[in-house]
């Protein structure tokens, strides 16, 4: 069928997308609606002295301006953490209060003190400027590092010395063993850069309370929308969950900074209450920087020992996390079990040990973006792997393929257990295409143009299809991480699938549907995806850590099973023949090997109307499944970039990106290719350009385009991206999950091209020109001294 | 953005007289500096006169030079530029771009498309952003800034970052320079901005003198530099640049690039002028 499992099927929603007729939560106009404005912290630490609203309240077409302790009153609670980490001496992390608006302190630049809500967007800023706020300023401290350090200012009274936990993995002393009687040990400092997630829609949220039913309605630009609502609902007093309907529309990507419950949203529900109007927030550009959760922010040391054979005998990390002025959502979990499970890379390693101190710092809160811990892990290993080989004198691929892991499972010490996987496989893929063969000869001709070329590998594993919620529970986490399906057949025998992944760029009006065309043999147009409203999903725990193929997929699959038990018993019944005899293609319901068959609708038709169906059978055909998975997914793979630098400007230039994935079953290549490429995009983005940068007073002085560097078309190389699967025992389709794998893979083959281009190893990210050409400086002046 | 009036004018003598009027007007040209600012409330006139259907600000015209009543051959044209001439005109010009490519090239290289089609050369000189492209051209070409009062020279008219020479009521109309005997531009881009970090305009009139101005760099926005404009009078070619001794002094640091960064920047994007 050729819609079906593995067709290059072009995506459903791109019409409505690319002829701007999507429907996007700024988009939705409501009757009477008023429109919010934040009064918004301009220091990074200060105590609140004093607020007051009289001249914005007087102006005209202003409704309201609420705040802080009012919140606190009406029984608003503080913003979650939604995983709980446990340290190393048993203790449950120091977790500060986060009110969606603040009472006595604020603790970034952005912090929300006050919500302004007026008749128009222009009016509401204005007032929101006309709030007087007296602050005390207090002293700020930006860095994890500097956060530690005796004497920094305190954030949270709960959070002594700023540390959250304290937390570790592993066995530290058979570690400390094994590294004391390695043949050699590299170590190395590796920092991993605060990224600014940038989705092209900016967050938004529109909150409408209709006192006659007691009811709220929330659009907002959501990942998972019956998240929350759970969490509006159950932590956070805004309405009770039946009482409660929130609506993702179309979003415009989120790469992890949509999945959270942020102030913004909670003040417009409790607004919309207050003031009985539908009370409208959309973020501008600078908000977004101020506000949406950044990524990553790890500083990290790291030891990795090798026998005399070059074998990995272990692996020691320390790494302090930067978590901001606040615990968001999933904070806690990312630079834990979303990132030292991982240390082990795809290598055979019998010792690790990893401790991670987080920490509070007067920044904007760090939780997941694009990748969420595993492209931390990934870039420490790949770097460490990498600088090794030089140390050593051997082949950086060499080195690699001699401690792959080769047989599945796979347990590391580490938690996790690698299912499937064929390491050599990706890695000679990915050689052939990248003719690492022919690099000398590409190098000595850069050089005669005065340029220095560089190639450079990262062979990365990461986690996805998040995850057994047993296991997940047992770690800590809040929730539990099934998803959930119903597939409906209409009696004219057309499909909808209600999905509890949300889509926000990934393409599943094409995906999930391809799934069902091929288990059904029927058209894609037959068949319509559902998502992302509460009143229609019965539940589902949403879209990151590329889930929605391994997790949501699976549950439409154990929907249609019983789909296709039910129809199987109709058509038996009508066509008097035997269940196992009956087989569904080509639009039809068959008895194999006659020419007796239902056309499809026919059997829908027959399941609605009920004369002719098996005694006791229920009428109707729908059926609804929640599949839990049974482990986690590891997609795997070779990366091999390669570089020029032009010595005289420290310009790089990404000449070849060659990628070689395993991702188990792919359902649509072209799909898959997209989320590739957009994954390097803001991969060789995190390398390369992405910076967020603070000054010692807590100001982002990366706040906007003209300082954040975004990777755009030309900074980025023509990908050249394949395929070498294994397929995942885990799931029914056998997927692992390509949506984050780009990102991950990608930063340390770039870093290990450059500093092989210009023989200074010692280059942290972003590689942009500046930082090139001192690396460069560097080396010159060492070979000067020599 | 905050409310104002919007006026729309057929000449730079109606901007006049309501400038002389309104509390704070300001000129709108291209709009690709002004309205972004307005929208983030960091500029708020009262009234935003609108010059894109104002009469004779707009165009390219090279007049030549003429020697004893005798057209010469061998250029000396004058170039005279419209304030509202957009970057894409100036791109595009055939005429210029016979005369004096460089100028066409610097104009294509000014933001992405949507902002040459929109920004004008009256207003990136009007506004003298230290990054900006145009200001290094117009003080290498030792221009002249033509306005609704006066005229004024280059050297004159740009007076630090963001600072001119431009008084209150006053327009500029056009700029205007003699077509060298041989120059260019090297730009070096900020990553992410794509305005100048280090932007090198190198001039040779057909006098034989030498103007190198530096835009992007500076502390204090564009300037000439002595060192290169030295060198390169003496000896015109990309060698003589390597002689010469870049100072930091004075440059500006950054989170894209320390000062002694964008002394390496100043050396090799005048070369990449030359070259
Ligand atoms: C994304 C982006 C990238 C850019 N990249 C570059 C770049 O690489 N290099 C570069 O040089 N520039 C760059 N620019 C700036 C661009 O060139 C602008 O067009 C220019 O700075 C302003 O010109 P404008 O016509 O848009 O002026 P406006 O924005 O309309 O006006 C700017 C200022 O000049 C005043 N003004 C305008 N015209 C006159 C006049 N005739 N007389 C008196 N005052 C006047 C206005 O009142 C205002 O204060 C970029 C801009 C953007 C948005």
């Amino acid at each position: 069928m050729s819609e079906g499992i593995g067709a290059r099927v072009l995506r459903k929603e791109d019409k409505r997308f690319i002829t701007g007729k999507g429907r996007y939560t700024d988009d939705i106009i409501e009757a009477n609606q008023a429109y919010a404005a934040f009064v918004r912290s301009p220091h990074a630490h200060a105590r609140i002295v004093s607020v007051d609203a009289s001249a914005a309240l007087a102006m005209e077409g202003v409704e309201t301006v609420l705040m802080g302790p009012e919140l606190v009153a009406d029984g608003i609670g503080n913003i979650i953490c939604g995983w709980g980490v446990t340290s190393k001496d048993g203790s449950p992390m120091n977790m500060g209060a986060w009110s969606a608006l603040a009472t006595e302190k604020v603790r970034y630049v952005g912090d929300a003190v006050a919500i302004v809500v007026a008749d128009s967007k222009a009016l509401a800023k204005s007032a929101a400027e006309a709030v007087v706020v007296e602050y005390e300023e207090l002293p700020v401290v930006v860095g994890s590092v500097e956060a530690l350090a005796e004497g920094a200012p305190q954030l949270h009274e709960n959070a002594p010395g700023n540390l959250i936990f304290d937390w570790e993995i592993g066995d530290l002393a058979p570690t400390d063993a094994a590294l004391a009687s390695a043949a050699h040990v590299t170590e190395m400092d590796i920092t991993n850069n605060r990224l600014a997630p940038n989705p092209m829609e900016p967050r938004s949220a529109i909150a409408t309370f209709n006192e006659a039913e007691d009811h709220y309605t929330l659009y907002t630009t959501s990942q998972n929308p019956h998240v929350a609502r759970l969490v509006l609902s159950a932590f956070y007093n805004v309405a009770p969950e039946h009482k409660l309907r929130v609506i993702a529309p179309d979003v415009g990507g989120g790469f992890g900074s949509k999945i959270y419950i942020y102030p913004e949203e909670i003040a417009c529900l409790w607004a919309a209450m207050k003031c009985g109007r539908s009370v409208k927030w959309t973020s501008d550009r600078t908000e977004a920087f101020l506000t949406d959760a950044h990524g990553r922010d790890h500083v990290s040391t790291a030891k990795i020992g090798f026998d005399k054979d070059g074998k990995i005998v272990g692996l020691k990390v320390n790494t302090k996390a930067n978590l901001g002025a606040y615990m968001s959502l999933f904070s806690s979990a990312v630079p834990t079990y979303l990132y030292a499970t991982l240390l082990s890379g795809q290598y055979d390693i019998a010792n690790i040990y990893c401790d991670v101190q987080a920490v509070y710092t007067n920044t904007v809160p760090v939780d997941a973006y694009r990748g969420a811990g595993r492209p931390e892990a990934c870039y420490l290993i790949e770097r460490l792997m990498e600088t090794a080989a030089r140390e050593m004198g051997v082949d950086p691929a060499a080195l690699r393929a001699k401690n792959f892991v080769k047989s599945f499972p796979h347990q590391t010490p580490v938690i996790m257990a690698y299912d499937s996987g064929d390491f050599d496989a990706n890695l000679k893929q990915a050689q052939e295409a990248a003719d690492v063969a022919g690099f000398a000869a590409r190098k000595a001709e850069a050089a005669s143009r005065g340029k220095l070329r560089g190639l450079g590998y990262s062979n990365y594993i990461e986690a996805c299809g998040i995850a057994p919620s047993a296991a997940v529970g047992s770690l800590g986490a809040g929730v539990g991480l099934w998803e959930s399906a119903e597939v409906r057949v209409n009696p004219v025998g057309t499909i909808e699938i209600l999905t509890g992944s949300h889509s926000h760029g990934q393409g599943h009006e094409t995906t999930f549907a391809q799934i069902v065309a091929e288990r059904f043999d029927l058209p894609t147009e037959n068949i319509q995806i559902v998502h992302g409203d509460t009143d229609k999903v019965q539940f589902g725990m949403g879209t990151y850590g590329s889930r929605s193929g391994a997790v949501g997929m699976s549950a439409i699959v154990k929907a249609m099973d019983k789909v296709e038990a039910k129809v199987k018993k109709i058509a038996a019944h009508v066509l008097e023949a035997g269940e196992d005899d009956i087989v569904i293609e080509g639009g039809a319901v068959k008895v194999a090997g006659t020419d007796k068959q239902m056309l499809w609708h026919e059997v829908g038709l027959a399941a609605y109307t009920a004369h002719n169906i098996p005694e006791g059978m229920e009428p109707g055909l729908k059926e609804s499944a929640f599949y839990d998975p049974t482990n986690f997914t590891f997609p795997a793979g070779c990366y091999i970039c390669e570089v020029e630098v032009d010595p005289e400007t420290g310009v790089t230039e990404v000449v070849q990106f060659v990628a070689s994935d395993d991702f188990g079953t792919i359902i649509n290549p072209m799909i898959v290719e997209g989320q590739v490429h957009g994954g390097i995009a803001q991969g060789i983005g995190q390398a390369m350009l992405e910076n967020v940068v603070y000054d010692e007073m807590g100001q982002q002085l990366s706040a906007s385009y003209m300082d954040y560097t975004m990777p755009r078309a030309d900074d980025l190389p023509n990908y050249s991206v394949h395929h070498a699967s294994t397929v995942c025992p885990g799931n029914p389709l056998g997927m692992k999950g390509c949506g984050e794998a780009g990102a991950i893979g990608s930063p340390p083959a770039v870093i290990n091209a450059i500093t092989d281009a210009i023989g200074n190893n010692n280059l942290a990210m972003p590689a942009t020109p500046a930082a090139v050409w001192a690396a460069l400086q560097d080396v010159q002046s060492k070979i000067a001294a020599e | 953005m905050y409310e104002t009036n919007f006026h729309s004018v057929s000449s730079p003598q109606e901007a006049e007289a309501i400038l002389a009027t309104a509390t704070d007007a300001k000129i709108l040209a291209g709009g690709q500096t002004l309205i972004p600012t307005m929208k983030q409330r960091l500029a708020a006139p009262s009234d935003v006169i609108d010059l894109s259907r104002a009469e004779g600000l707009r165009g390219v015209t090279i007049t030549k030079r003429k020697v004893m009543g005798v057209i010469k051959a061998d250029g000396g044209e004058t170039v005279t530029i419209g304030a509202m001439t957009t970057h894409a005109e100036v791109a595009a010009n055939a005429e210029l771009a016979e005369v004096f490519p460089a100028m066409c090239r610097l104009a294509g290289n000014i933001g992405d498309p949507a902002v040459r089609h929109r920004g004008t050369i009256g207003g990136s000189v009007a506004n003298n952003d230290p990054a900006a492209d145009y200001p290094a051209a117009l003080l290498a070409l030792a221009a002249t800034i033509h306005t609704n009062k006066r005229e004024i020279a280059a050297s004159d008219y740009f007076q630090g970052m963001f600072e001119t020479a431009l008084q209150e009521g006053e327009i500029i109309t056009a700029v205007s320079f003699q077509a060298p005997a041989a120059g260019g531009y090297g730009k070096f881009p900020n990553p992410a901005s794509r305005y100048a970090m280090a932007g090198v305009f190198v001039a040779r009139s057909k006098d034989g003198a030498v103007r190198v101005a530096v835009t992007g760099a500076g502390e204090n926005g564009v300037f000439r530099h002595a060192g290169l404009e030295a060198a390169l009078t003496a000896d015109y070619s990309a060698n003589a640049v390597d002689g010469v001794e870049v100072s930091a002094e004075g440059l500006m640091s950054d989170l894209h690039g320390t000062a002694a960064y964008r002394a390496n920047l100043i050396k090799v994007m005048a070369k990449r002028a030359l070259a």
